[in-house]
């Protein structure tokens, strides 16, 4: 997923001592502003794949479980000072984040995807990209590959927020821009993303999405275990069903 | 916590970079704001209420609005409409650099204006009924007495004025532009020392400051003068 910074708040959770809440209850942390991932309904409630997911592993662990909304910068923060027990908020598999946290297994896999104009070809190799504007969200794994990759030969414009990089696409500012894959996908069903399309093939970074927990948590192992069951008698399927008509697995 | 002075070291040569862009938006927009404010601020110390209802409606809203407002009206509101787009002016507002110049320039003009029509105001009445009896017209009285007096009371005030635009040109950097800030953000999305850039940025930000204040200090003097001079004894 996108967000990729947490340090700062990372290293002020250490100073705060967290005392542990011994109940059965699985408090579960999601951001609440990641469409469709995970996102508040009209009435305030949390919905979307990953809060859909979130109840099916729990009804699968047999576990009570509470949800609850938290800041993604504050997120791990939290999670550390134990005002919850897992993150299910879209999380990436990152090598600083291990450091302060462990994953469970994936419960699905992000890819990244060019999006352009309708009736406009662009071309999404790197010839083809030459002197192009393209956009994306800043501290995203999105913006740090095209920024990686094509960073030499292609006008990078990053933004505070996915919605400002949808905004400049539709004002003619940007050529395409580069977003996790799901999310674009949502967007371009909507009235907004209307004239716009997927460009060339989808990229497989190997990104990982899966739930975060203390470290040394033993909560990682059964959610894995959940995740597998809910793969193998077709929960998962019918959660995936309910957003996207492929498999994101 | 572990502190890394080897990361402020490798990035400095892009910090500059930044700032170099910091040093144009706030020259450029300081200099156009100025050129601005001179002829609103002789229409609003003017007498006729007419000449003084413009610059009125103008200054009160643009101080009356935060300027991230004004940057995301011009940059993200005027590229909403076709007629923008097809006109004359989408090669400049298409540029997030013109709209950060336009939008500095127009919210510094503002204020900028309120500082020389006080300084206006502020000038002794008796010098200007000297003008008038030595027969002066208008026109050479604003250009040999008013201006020049307003710009030697202004200077401290207008000094302000410019530090505080150094510092909300910050705000570029919501419109994809890599100044100072846009510049350190941008390295902490990789880095992840946002500590140690946010630090370094602040203290480049400093240095621009410090020679600001110097070049101002030595402009007030010579502005000034004659308050400096030694009476004849």
């Amino acid at each position: 997923m996108r967000k990729v910074i947490t340090t700062a708040c990372l290293l002020v959770s250490c100073l705060t001592a967290p005392l542990a809440l011994a109940g059965d209850k699985v408090r579960i942390a999601t951001e609440g502003a990641y469409a469709p991932f995970n996102m508040t309904d009209n009435q305030g409630n949390l919905i979307g794949f990953d809060v859909d997911i979130a109840k099916a592993l729990c009804a699968e662990m047999k576990a009570d479980c509470e949800i609850v909304a938290q800041d993604w910068d504050g997120i791990i923060p939290g999670l550390r000072a134990r005002k919850y027990d897992a993150i299910i908020a879209s999380m990436s598999i990152t090598e600083e984040r291990l450091r302060v946290v462990d994953f469970s297994e994936k419960y699905y896999a992000n890819m990244l995807a060019f999006v352009g104009p309708e009736g406009k070809t662009l071309d999404v190799t790197k010839a083809g990209l030459k002197g192009k504007v393209i956009g994306a969200q800043r501290a995203t794994i999105a913006g740090q590959y095209l920024e990686d990759n094509f960073g030499d030969i292609v006008d990078v414009k990053l933004y505070d927020t996915q919605d400002n990089a949808y905004l400049d696409l539709a004002n003619g500012r940007l050529d395409g821009i580069m977003s996790d894959k799901f999310p674009a996908y949502d967007w371009l069903r909507t009235d907004d993303g209307k004239g716009f399309e997927f460009k060339g093939d989808d990229l497989d970074i190997d990104d990982h999405i899966a739930i975060a927990v203390r470290k040394g948590d033993k909560l990682a192992n059964k959610f894995s275990a959940a995740i597998k069951a809910i793969r193998a008698n077709g929960k998962y399927a019918e959660i995936n069903a309910k957003y996207f008509p492929f498999d994101i697995y | 916590m572990s502190w890394e002075w080897g990361v402020i070291w490798e990035y400095l040569p892009r910090l500059l970079g930044g700032a170099w862009l910091t040093l144009e938006l706030v020259a450029v927009s300081g200099l156009l704001g100025l050129a601005l404010a001179v002829p609103l601020a002789l229409a609003r110390a003017s007498a006729n209420p007419l000449v003084r209802a413009f610059p009125y409606a103008y200054i009160f809203f643009f101080r009356g609005t935060p300027l991230l407002v004004q940057i995301f009206l011009i940059y993200y509101g005027a590229s909403q409409f076709d007629a923008v787009k097809e006109s004359f002016l989408w090669p400049v507002l298409r540029e997030p650099y013109w709209c950060a110049i336009i939008a500095f320039s127009m919210n510094t003009a503002a204020y900028t204006a309120e500082l020389i029509r006080a300084a206006i105001q502020a000038i002794p009445k008796g010098e200007i009924e000297v003008s008038l009896a030595l027969g002066m017209s208008k026109l050479t009285m604003i250009r040999r007495i008013i201006l020049p007096r307003a710009a030697g009371i202004v200077l401290p005030g207008y000094s302000n004025e410019v530090l505080l635009m150094l510092k909300s040109s910050a705000l570029a950097s919501t419109i994809t532009l890599l100044d100072l800030t846009g510049m350190a953000r941008t390295i902490i999305a990789r880095t992840y020392t946002p500590l140690e850039m946010f630090f370094a940025a602040g203290m480049v930000y400093l240095a621009i400051a410090a020679v600001m204040i110097l070049v101002f200090r030595l402009l007030e003097r010579r502005l000034n003068r004659y308050q400096f001079a030694k009476r004849p004894s």
